[in-house]
């Protein structure tokens, strides 16, 4: 299973989380941003963006309810909160934009 | 402590490097934080070896999971006990270990260090006070 992004095709699991993190992109993020149905807005990237560099700084994509209390701290309750973050991504805002931002699946994900 | 609230110790003896034990341990600690429980880290024998500063695994064709100790705060994991004499037997002191730390909610979110040296016989209590206790 493959992603295909500028002729490049890109490995997956059967979850859709790429194999290879080093493959990822911008592009192929809107790629994968695609098949999960969302459309990526300057909200999305801010999340994306930041996954992944919670990734390079703590080596794991955090579960939800880390997400939510880092994002709190950085950007403030208005974007800290569960209700914000299920709304820019409805099917779990840990699970799918940690897929889109290219990290594995959450650990403490279940 | 509210209903179904268990006290969970996870016991670590095994340095970083050589198995698996270590990031296996770690990750199922981060796993059991997810379902809000009492946890507690214990480190002693070789295990106090995880919380050495400055060990690199990703040339063992492992990733380096060092820097995750440090994400242990944000998933409110509070009370990491290492072993006193486990250090001294391994020339270790305190300040040879992680910086470790965690936001006090009781305390206006003040930064905390998590990590407490404790002597054997401490270990000893701290093992009996808690309900289940995973060895790695």
């Amino acid at each position: 299973m493959a992603y295909e992004v500028n002729g490049k095709t890109v490995e997956h699991d059967e979850e859709g989380y790429i194999t290879n993190l080093s493959d990822w992109s911008k592009e192929l993020a809107e790629v994968i941003a695609k098949e999960e149905n969302i459309d990526m807005t300057d909200e999305h990237w801010e999340v994306v963006n930041f996954l992944r560099e919670y990734y390079d700084e703590y080596q794991i994509a955090p579960a939800i309810r880390v997400l939510v209390k880092a994002m709190k701290k950085k950007f403030g309750p208005e974007k800290g909160n569960n209700k914000y973050l299920y709304e820019l991504f409805p099917y779990g805002p840990a699970k799918q934009a940690c897929k889109i931002a290219g990290l594995p699946k959450p650990t403490g994900c279940v | 402590m509210s209903e179904g609230v268990k006290k969970f110790l996870y016991v670590n003896r095994k340095a970083p490097h050589g198995t698996i034990y270590a990031l296996e341990a770690l990750e199922v600690v981060l796993i059991g934080a997810a379902f809000e429980q009492d946890v507690s880290l214990a480190f002693l024998d070789d295990g106090v070896f995880q919380l050495v500063k400055g060990w690199d695994t990703s040339e063992l064709g492992s990733k380096n999971f060092q820097p995750t100790y440090t994400a242990l705060g944000d998933y409110d994991i509070s009370k990491v006990f290492v072993e006193r004499e486990s250090l001294e037997e391994r020339g270790l002191t305190e300040a040879d270990l992680l910086e470790l730390t965690y936001e006090d909610e009781d305390d206006d979110w003040a930064e905390k260090s998590s990590i407490r040296v404790v002597s054997r016989e401490e270990m000893a209590e701290i093992m009996a006070e808690n309900d289940v206790i995973l060895s790695f």
